[in-house]
C-alpha cells in the first residue's frame, strides 16, 4: 500500500462548515473547539479538522454512525461540497481551486460515484443511465453504447438493459449504479454507502460481486459504510468518524489491536477480534523461529488449531516469499482468547 | 421543529402588552360601538362613509401611468408588434379546425378525421374508455352541430396552451434558479390569481387588438401562475442524489437542467400542464365577453336570448371537453414509459402514432366521398336545442315548478338576502374594517391583521366602497349557504370508503367545468335574477368546501378513530370530537378555497345582472377605462387575498399544532 508514490488524494486540515457564513465564522474560530460548542454558537461542523491520504489502488473504508460526516466528507473529495477550509489535493492539483469548467473535466475523466439510494435517472434505461456519463463528455452513440454494454454484462445485468429503473430490485438498481459510476473507467471510484439501502442476503451477495470487481480493476477506493462487518471484510484501511473527525486511520488489525480512543475501543468491542488480526501484525521484527513458515496474510483465526496443537513458542512468518520474522504464540493466543 | 418551538406558536410573544385574543376583542368591541352610534344616529357621516373629497383618484393615476407606458415607452408598438405573430399562428389553426380564409387555406379539416386520431391518443393513453371518451366527445360536437364553434374556440386554446407552458416553464426555472426573482413573483402570482377575469381581458383587448388574439393573450397570462408554481415545486423535489449523480457524471449546468432537472421533475410539470389547459379552457370560453367567437360567445348569445335548449347543448359540449382533456392530461401524467424488448421493429414501437396516422388519413380522403364525414350542418344535425328549449319552458311554467322557485325567491329575498345586504351596508366603513382585522387577530396573527386591514382600506379609498360591500355580500351569502349544504353531504359521502370516492369523483369533475357553465343551472331554474347570482355563485363554492371536508375526514389516522372506538365513543361523538377537529385545518383550505371560487363567480354572475364590482368591470369593458378597470380589479383582488392569507395562515399554524405536517 505505501508504495512510497505520492498520494491520490491528499487531505490536509480539510473543514466544512454549514450555517449562515462558514468561513468568516471559520476564521474566528479556536483552536480545539468541539462540536457541541460549535454547534452552540448556530454553526454544524459536517467535517472538523480532517487530514487523510488515500493511495493508489487502496481501499480506504469511511466508518461511524448517521451524522457522523463521512458522507459529508466523501462530497468534499469530488468537490461536490465546497470545504471551507483546508485544502483537498487529487493526484497533486488543488481540487478546490480548479476552474467549473476543469472540475467537470475531472468528474468526467477521473472519477465514479455510487450513491446510497442509487441517485438513478427514472426516465432513463438500464442502459441509457450507464450510458449517461458518456453522453454528457460527448462520445458518440455507438461508442457509448458498446461501453455500457460492457460494464452492463460486468455487473450482470445483461438483458436487462431496456428496462426502466422502477421495472428493477434494489439490488439490480445499485448493479445499474455500479455500471454507471465504472462507465467512464474512473481511477477514484467513490461508493457512500452502496449496499445499505439493500436486504442483508443482497448485501453479502453484492459485497462478493465487488470484492470480485475491485480484484479485476483495481480501483482508488473510497467506501462509506456504517456497518462495521462491512469495514472489516472490505477495508485495506477503515477511518472512523465521529462529529465530523476522523478519530483513527489504520489498518483494520492496529485498529481491534490498538484502539485509538474510548469511542474506537467501545467500537470494536464486540468484534471477532481473531478474524480480524493477521499473522504479519504479530510479528516481532528481529525475532526468528524455527520450522514451517505461516503465511503473513492468514488470520488468527486460520490458525487456531495450529496455535493449540504446535509445541513451538514462535512462528516464522512469510509473506509472498519475504520473511517478515517471528510471531510469538502467546501474542496470537492473546488475540484468539482475550477477546472483551 | 422542536417541542419548544411548537409549544410558542399558537401565542406569540404579545407586543403594546396585549395579547392576540384581547386586541381582537377590542377591535370587535370598537366595531360594535360605531355600528351601534351609526343605528342611533350619533355617527358623524365622514365615520360612516368616506367623504368623496378624501378618495384619490387612482383610475386617473393609473390612466396616467398606462398612458405613458403605452405611448411613450413604446409598449403599444411592440405588442401591436407580438400581435401580427400572434395572429399569424391564429390564422394558421384558425385556416385548419374552421377553415378561416387564411394560409395555408387547407382547412377545414373533415371532423372525422380528427375524431379518429384522438381517439386513438386516447386509446394510448388510457385505453379503451379513455378513447370513448375521447373520441365520443368530439363525435357529439359534430352531431350537435356544434364543430365550427368548437374549433373555433379549440383554435385559441391550442395557441394558448403552448404558450403558457412554454412561458411559464421558463419563468419557473428562472424562480428556482435566482431565489430574488422567486420571491419578487411570489406576490404577484398572489395577486394574479385573485384578479377576476374582466381585468385580464380589457388590457389584453387595448394592447392586443379585439378578438383571437386578445383572447389568446387573456387565455396566456391567465394560466401561466400555476405552471410557474408548479414548476418550482418539481424542481425543488428533485432528490439529491439524482443530482449530485449528474454532477458526478460531468454534466454541464445546462447539461444538468435538460437531462437531470426537467425530466425528474417530469410528473410537477405535467401536472402543471394539466392546469395550463384546464385554466386556459375556462379562460377561452369567457373571452365570449370580448367578442371572441366560440363555445362562450354562442353560450353567451343563447342565455341571454333565453334559449336554455341550446344553451344546455352548448353546455354539455363545453362540459365533455373539459372532462375530456383533463383525463387525457392526467393519464398522461400517469404514463410511464414502458421498455420494449430488444429487436422489436421501429413500426412496433411507434405502433399508435401510425394508428393514428393511418385513421386520420383515412377518414380525411373518405370525408371526400361522403360529405357527412368532412361536415355536418345545421340542418344535418341532431341538434335537439329546439325541442329542450319546450320542454324546459313548459317545465319551468308548471303551477308547482314556479311556486317552488318563485316561493323559495321571494322567501329568500325577503327574509334573508335583501337583510343581510342592507346591515352589511350599513355598518360603517371604519367598524367593517375594524371587523375583518378582528377575524385576522383571532385566527392568524398579527402580520395577516394588519394587512388584511390595510388592503380593506385601500378598498375603502378607491371609492368603490359599497359595491365593494355588497360583492362582498353575495360571496358571503353564497358561502355561508355553501357551508350549509356542503358540510352535511360531504360527512354523509365520507363515512364509508365507496361514497366518499364517489363523490370526490363527482367533485374532481365538477371543477374541472368552466366556471361560465355555472351560470346555466341557476338561469334555467331561476331565470334572470339575484337569486340566480346567488344560486350559481353557491353550487360552484359548494364542490371545493365538499371535496376538502371528504379529504379532511378521509385523512384522520385510522389509529385514531379506533382509538376513539375502543374509548366507546358513539358515531356522532367521534365524529364531533375526534374527526371534524382533526379534519378542521383542511377542511378551513376547502373554505378558502369556496371563497377564493366565490369571488370569481361573482364577477362572472354580472352577466346575470348584479350591483357589484363585476357589473362595474363589465361596464368598463365596453370602453378603453383602463384605470378604473384596473382599480376595480384590485378592489375584488384585496378582498379575496385578506381571505386567502388569513384562512391559510390558520390551517398551516393548526396542521402544525396537530402535528398533521403542513
Amino acid at each position: 500500500m505505501s508504495t512510497g508514490t505520492a498520494p491520490v488524494i491528499s487531505c490536509k486540515n480539510a473543514w466544512k462548515i454549514f450555517g449562515a457564513d462558514p468561513k468568516g465564522y471559520l476564521k474566528t474560530l479556536s483552536e480545539g473547539r468541539s462540536f457541541e460548542e460549535i454547534r452552540a454558537d448556530g454553526y454544524i461542523a459536517g467535517v472538523r479538522d480532517v487530514s487523510l491520504d488515500v493511495h493508489k489502488g487502496e481501499m480506504l473504508v469511511i466508518m461511524g454512525l448517521s451524522g457522523s460526516g463521512k458522507s459529508t466528507l466523501v462530497r468534499c473529495f469530488s468537490r461536490l461540497h465546497e470545504i471551507t477550509g483546508g485544502t483537498i489535493e487529487v493526484e497533486g492539483t488543488d481540487i478546490g481551486s480548479l476552474p467549473e469548467r476543469e472540475l467537470i473535466e475531472l468528474r468526467r475523466s477521473k472519477m465514479g460515484m455510487v450513491f446510497q439510494s442509487f441517485g438513478l435517472l427514472p426516465h432513463r434505461t438500464v442502459l441509457e443511465n450507464v450510458a449517461f456519463p458518456l453522453e454528457m463528455r460527448g462520445q458518440d452513440k455507438h461508442a457509448r453504447r458498446d461501453r455500457a454494454m460492457e460494464v452492463i454484462k460486468l455487473v450482470g445485468l445483461e438483458g436487462r438493459e431496456e428496462y426502466f429503473p422502477r421495472e428493477l430490485s434494489g439490488g439490480q438498481q445499485q448493479r445499474v449504479g455500479i455500471a454507471r459510476s465504472l462507465a467512464i473507467e474512473p481511477d477514484i471510484w467513490f461508493l457512500d454507502e452502496p449496499f445499505s439501502a439493500l436486504d442483508p442476503l443482497i448485501r453479502r451477495e453484492m459485497q462478493d460481486e465487488f470484492l470480485r470487481l475491485q480484484e479485476m480493476l483495481g480501483k482508488t477506493i473510497v467506501f462509506i459504510t456504517h456497518d462495521f462487518d462491512e469495514a472489516l471484510r472490505l477495508a485495506d484501511r477503515i477511518a472512523i468518524m465521529k462529529d465530523g473527525a476522523v478519530e483513527q486511520c489504520d489498518t483494520p488489525d492496529q485498529i481491534v489491536l490498538n484502539p485509538a480512543t474510548e469511542y474506537v475501543r467501545k467500537f470494536t468491542e464486540d468484534i471477532d477480534k481473531a478474524r480480524v488480526v493477521h499473522a504479519r501484525v504479530l510479528v516481532e521484527a528481529g525475532a526468528t523461529a524455527e520450522g514451517l513458515a505461516i503465511d503473513g496474510a492468514a488470520s488468527v483465526h486460520d490458525m487456531a488449531k495450529m496455535l493449540i496443537t504446535d509445541p513451538r513458542d514462535a512462528f516464522p512468518v512469510t509473506e509472498n516469499g519475504v520473511a517478515l520474522g517471528a510471531m510469538p504464540k502467546a501474542k496470537a493466543l492473546d488475540v484468539l482468547l482475550d477477546q472483551r | 421543529m422542536s417541542a419548544a418551538d411548537q409549544q410558542s406558536l399558537p401565542s406569540a410573544p404579545p407586543a403594546f402588552g396585549i395579547d392576540r385574543p384581547k386586541a381582537a376583542l377590542i377591535c370587535f368591541a370598537v366595531a360594535i360601538a360605531l355600528t351601534i352610534a351609526q343605528y342611533t344616529g350619533l355617527l358623524p357621516a365622514f365615520l360612516h362613509r368616506l367623504p368623496e373629497s378624501l378618495i384619490p383618484p387612482f383610475a386617473d393615476w393609473l390612466d396616467v401611468i398606462f398612458e405613458f407606458v403605452k405611448e411613450d415607452l413604446g409598449l403599444l408598438a411592440f405588442t401591436r408588434f407580438l400581435t401580427e405573430g400572434l395572429e399569424w399562428v391564429l390564422d394558421v389553426t384558425g385556416n385548419l379546425l374552421f377553415g378561416r380564409r387564411r394560409w395555408p387555406y387547407l382547412g377545414p379539416i373533415p371532423w372525422s378525421a380528427i375524431a379518429a386520431a384522438v381517439a386513438v391518443l386516447g386509446y394510448w393513453l388510457g385505453g379503451w374508455r379513455m378513447a370513448l371518451l375521447a373520441g365520443g366527445t368530439f363525435l357529439w360536437t359534430a352531431l350537435v352541430g356544434q364543430w365550427e364553434i368548437a374549433m373555433q374556440t379549440m383554435s385559441v386554446l391550442v395557441v394558448a396552451a403552448p404558450m403558457a407552458f412554454v412561458i411559464g416553464l421558463s419563468l419557473g426555472i428562472t424562480a428556482w434558479k435566482y431565489p430574488a426573482f422567486e420571491n419578487a413573483i411570489k406576490p404577484i402570482l398572489a395577486v394574479l390569481q385573485t384578479l377576476p377575469f374582466f381585468t385580464y381581458l380589457l388590457p389584453a383587448v387595448i394592447f392586443f387588438k379585439v378578438g383571437p388574439t386578445a383572447g389568446a393573450v387573456a387565455t396566456v397570462v391567465y394560466a401561466i401562475p400555476p405552471m410557474i408554481l408548479m414548476t418550482i415545486l418539481g424542481l425543488q423535489k428533485v432528490s439529491p442524489e439524482v443530482v449530485e449523480a449528474g454532477k458526478m457524471s460531468g454534466c454541464t449546468r445546462l447539461q444538468m437542467l435538460r437531462h437531470v432537472y426537467i425530466p425528474s421533475a417530469r410528473t410537477e410539470i405535467l401536472v402543471g400542464v394539466n392546469q395550463v389547459i384546464m385554466l386556459c379552457l375556462a379562460m377561452v370560453v369567457l373571452t365570449a365577453f370580448i367578442g371572441m367567437p366560440g363555445l362562450g360567445a354562442t353560450l353567451l348569445q343563447f342565455m341571454g336570448s333565453f334559449r336554455l335548449g341550446r344553451s344546455f347543448e352548448i353546455g354539455v359540449t363545453i362540459v365533455l371537453i373539459a372532462v375530456a382533456l383533463d383525463r387525457m392530461s392526467k393519464a398522461w401524467v400517469a404514463k410511464q414509459p414502458e421498455h420494449f424488448e430488444k429487436g422489436t421493429p421501429w413500426w412496433q414501437q411507434h405502433r399508435y402514432a401510425l394508428i393514428g396516422l393511418s385513421a386520420f388519413v383515412l377518414f380525411y380522403v373518405l370525408a371526400q366521398f361522403i360529405p357527412y364525414l368532412n361536415e355536418i350542418g345545421r340542418r344535418q344535425s341532431l341538434s335537439m336545442g329546439r325541442e329542450i328549449d319546450g320542454v324546459m319552458r313548459t317545465f319551468l311554467a308548471l303551477d308547482w315548478v314556479t311556486a317552488i322557485t318563485g316561493g323559495l325567491r321571494a322567501f329568500l329575498n325577503n327574509n334573508v338576502f335583501i337583510p343581510f345586504r342592507n346591515f352589511l351596508l350599513s355598518i360603517p366603513t371604519p367598524a367593517l374594517i375594524l371587523l375583518i382585522v378582528a377575524f385576522g387577530l383571532w385566527l392568524a396573527g398579527r402580520k395577516q391583521a394588519m394587512l388584511a386591514g390595510l388592503f380593506f382600506s385601500l378598498v375603502a379609498l378607491s371609492g368603490w366602497w359599497d359595491r365593494a360591500v355588497i360583492t362582498l355580500y353575495s360571496v358571503l351569502a353564497a358561502v355561508i349557504l355553501a357551508t350549509l349544504i356542503g358540510l352535511p353531504i360531504a360527512i354523509l359521502a365520507a363515512r364509508n370508503e365507496k361514497s366518499a370516492r364517489r363523490v370526490l369523483l363527482a367533485c374532481d369533475t365538477a371543477q374541472t367545468f368552466p366556471s361560465f357553465v355555472y351560470l346555466l343551472p341557476a338561469i334555467m331554474l331561476f331565470g334572470i335574477t339575484d337569486i340566480a347570482v346567488i344560486f350559481s355563485i353557491l353550487i360552484f363554492a359548494t364542490v371545493p368546501l365538499v371535496r376538502y371536508t371528504i379529504e379532511g375526514l378521509r385523512t384522520v389516522p385510522p389509529e385514531i378513530t379506533e382509538a376513539a372506538d375502543m374509548a366507546g365513543a358513539t358515531r356522532l361523538q367521534k365524529l364531533l370530537k375526534v374527526q371534524i377537529p382533526l379534519a378542521f385545518p383542511t377542511m378551513a383550505v376547502g373554505f378558502n378555497q369556496a371563497i377564493m371560487f366565490a369571488f370569481f363567480m361573482v364577477i362572472i354572475a354580472a352577466f346575470i345582472g348584479t350591483q357589484d364590482l363585476g357589473q362595474e368591470l363589465q361596464r368598463t369593458l365596453a370602453g378603453t377605462n383602463l384605470g378604473t378597470n384596473f382599480v376595480l380589479g384590485i378592489c375584488v383582488s384585496l378582498m379575496a387575498l385578506s381571505f386567502d392569507l388569513i384562512i391559510m395562515k390558520w390551517a398551516s399554524d393548526r396542521k402544525r399544532v396537530l402535528g398533521l405536517g403542513g
